[in-house]
């Protein structure tokens, strides 16, 4: 975006942070107390640990690139 | 959105989805707190984007054109991301367990010639002219006449499948998680006005972004586990040939192939033959869609400059290409892994017949009669159709069109869940966000300036802007309302675009590169074209046998009838607009400049390295798009 002020990519990033936050730590709740949920497949995998990380991570690195203020080159 | 084979392209039956309506079951999911959470963090934030950009949107080309400041990557996702409603991934998906891997058409051939198209070919035409939008480039080609007529179009059409999404939306809903159907309306109504209302174009592109990104973090682990548990893609296939053996009628080879059963159109699952998917699909339904609907041209006239306006779609082509990953990929899947609690394999059918076999308080089929008549047109296992009359747990059938929902409850639990509905969520959302938008512009500019008042200020048409979207809302929850109580108008609505869209492009295509095409052949090609084409609609709509006429073949099925019905209505409106324009006086080619190939000096582009080079782009895409056909072939 040019000349917006805050580019879409900073809002995305915010957003997929606080997601990651959410679903990794729902994941370490599940994997520390043992309580998976009834009916869904494959929790073996813990999938909020890794994807909920993986959208953590993203979202820390479109808000730390995007953020506004930053001049872009 | 592509909603012209029906909002749900896999029912393909008699009864629309609206059916769903009569459900008195329990809801696919159940969300926790922590789902709720991350719903409501979404539309927190599409509002705060909303009101943030207020500030950026006062003048009429902020408002309705973004301010034209939208970097290549910006209006390439939101252009591929306009055409993403939740309606499309979870027909999509639904198709996929319906027909196979030949619903991939939709996305290759049926996508991406166009979407290079656009880019290279016809985006100077639209960007150099300075137009606004689509009836505006109409305007200066052919005039007022051809104009208004698509600007009516567009509008009518733009604003009933706003509430068609609106109501789509809704059911899905409750069907899922069983919401009430009021409060999703109203719910997303005043979301999409606010946000919408408030930021223009800006703010509807900005959450199309967003919307893109949570389809992919919402949706893509449903592959990923899918293909993990079924043993990879060998895995998969070896599943999916074991599986369809002991289904009647259906040779289980041909759901893997793309091309090879095509030569005829009983040897498929699809009933399609290969002319109808290189000419009607490949051709005229997928350019019609992509080169000429204002709803996902806007995005790309949002450019920042002329190469960035070419390399949106190409851009946008790339993500095209691998939305079959996590739309036709878990239709497959469904097809192999969902399982019934007990665990036997769960067998997804039509509308009709979830319709026809719907429970009682008691658990029992409502209509047993009509229940065994519908059974009888499926591929049930007899095991399958006898647990179901017998009533009680297990005994509820779902439809094709559930397949990705029932995919996202097998393996997303509390947060990804959420994450997931989200997404189909942003999905509607950005559906009834984009036409309204575009009904907004088209509105506006190509409406009430010439038509209403000339002289207004430009900040009285922004407030024209704004109110049409206020007011394009209302009249979208009015056609929800109207689609709910009427479910046979939803046919003809979601028809309203098939019809329009083929004549709309070989006017566009004629005028843009044939200078000798005349302001009358513009104008009764197109309005000729459409009665043509609303014509052949009615014809099999009141005399089904005519389907073997129109899509030239008894084993056509009705997603054919589409197909064909928009190659003959693409080839009269041409025939009209070449015979009159030749018994009529041309504009002086002096005129032209700017709007027709061959009468245009477009302007010279700095040159760039390689990999900023859109030609460059666009023959990766062509390999890529070539190595998958032969690869599916």
């Amino acid at each position: 975006m040019h000349g917006s002020g805050i580019p879409i990519w900073f809002f995305i990033g915010v957003l997929l942070f606080l997601y990651g936050v959410m679903v990794f730590g729902y994941g370490l709740y599940e994997l520390s107390t043992g309580l998976y949920p009834q009916g869904v497949q494959l929790t073996n995998l813990h999938t909020p640990i890794w994807w909920g990380g993986l959208l953590l991570l993203v979202g820390v690195i479109y808000l730390v690139r995007f953020r506004p203020g930053r001049i872009a080159k | 959105m592509f909603d012209f084979f029906s909002g749900f392209p896999a029912a393909g039956s008699v009864t629309p989805f609206p059916a769903l309506l009569a459900f008195n079951t329990e809801p696919l999911a159940h969300l926790r707190l922590l789902d709720i959470a991350v719903i409501a963090i979404y539309f927190g934030m599409v509002i705060w984007i909303g009101f943030y950009l207020k500030g950026k949107s006062n003048t009429s080309e902020e408002f309705f054109m973004a301010g034209r400041e939208m970097t290549a990557w910006v209006a390439g996702l939101s252009f591929v991301s306009a055409n993403m409603g939740s309606l499309e991934l979870m027909g999509w998906a639904g198709s996929a367990y319906q027909y196979g891997i030949l619903a991939t058409h939709w996305y290759w051939i049926g996508a991406i010639p166009a979407m290079l198209f656009l880019g290279l070919v016809m985006m100077p035409f639209y960007y150099v002219s300075k137009t606004h939008s689509v009836p505006g480039y109409l305007d200066l080609r052919y005039g007022g006449g051809a104009r208004t007529v698509a600007a009516l179009s567009f509008a009518i059409e733009m604003i009933l499948m706003s509430g068609v999404n609106m109501f789509a939306m809704a059911v899905v809903m409750k069907v899922v998680l069983g919401w009430d159907i009021t409060f999703s309306i109203f719910v997303s109504s005043i979301a999409v006005a606010l946000y919408v209302g408030l930021g223009g174009l800006r703010s509807a592109i900005f959450n199309e972004v967003l919307q893109f990104v949570l389809i992919w973090g919402g949706a893509l682990l449903v592959p990923i586990l899918g293909l993990y548990q079924a043993g990879g893609v060998t895995g998969l296939k070896t599943r999916i040939l074991t599986n369809l053996q002991t289904m009647s009628g259906v040779n289980p080879d041909s759901y893997l192939h793309l091309w090879r059963d095509t030569g005829h159109f009983a040897s498929n699952p699809m009933g399609v033959h290969w002319t109808g998917i290189v000419l009607g699909l490949g051709f005229v339904i997928s350019f019609g869609y992509w080169t000429t609907d204002f709803l996902v041209v806007q995005r790309v006239l949002a450019a920042h400059n002329l190469r960035a306006a070419r390399m949106a779609p190409i851009i946008g082509s790339f993500f095209k290409m691998a939305v079959p990953f996590i739309v036709i990929l878990p239709g497959l899947l469904g097809l192999v892994l969902l399982q019934n609690a007990d665990g036997s394999r769960r067998q997804l059918v039509g509308e009709d017949v979830v319709a026809a076999c719907t429970l009682n308080s008691a658990s029992q089929p409502e209509n047993p009669a009509a229940c065994i008549a519908a059974m009888q047109k499926t591929n049930l296992s007899p095991e399958s159709k006898q647990k179901v009359l017998a009533g009680g747990a297990d005994a509820e059938l779902h439809s094709y069109n559930q397949a990705l929902p029932l995919m996202m409850v097998r393996y997303l639990g509390p947060g990804l869940l959420g994450l997931g509905i989200t997404a189909l969520i942003a999905g509607f959302m950005s559906g009834m966000a984009g036409n309204v938008s575009a009904f907004s512009t088209v509105w506006t500019y190509d409406i009430y300036q010439p038509l209403i008042n000339k002289k207004g200020s430009d900040s009285h048409y922004v407030m024209v802007g704004r109110l049409a979207i206020v007011v394009g809302v209302l009249v979208s929850i009015g056609a929800a309302y109207l689609v709910m109580h009427a479910h046979g108008i939803m046919d003809y609505v979601q028809a309203l675009f098939s019809i329009f869209i083929a004549p709309l492009l070989a006017t566009i295509l004629l005028g843009m590169f044939w200078t000798r095409a005349t302001k009358l052949a513009g104008f009764l090609g197109l309005m000729l074209g459409i009665i043509f084409s609303a014509g052949l609609f009615m014809w099999v709509k009141l005399t089904p046998s005519a389907l073997a006429t129109v899509a030239l073949s008894p084993d056509a099925k009705p997603m054919a009838e589409n197909v064909f019905r928009a190659l003959w209505a693409f080839v009269f409106a041409a025939v009209i607009v070449v015979v009159v324009s030749l018994l009529t006086k041309p504009r002086p080619v002096a005129e032209l400049n700017g709007l027709v190939y061959g009468a245009t000096v477009l302007p010279k582009e700095e040159p760039v390295p390689l990999y900023k080079n859109e030609w460059a782009w666009a023959v990766l895409v062509v390999i890529i798009f070539a190595v998958l056909n032969i690869l599916f072939w």
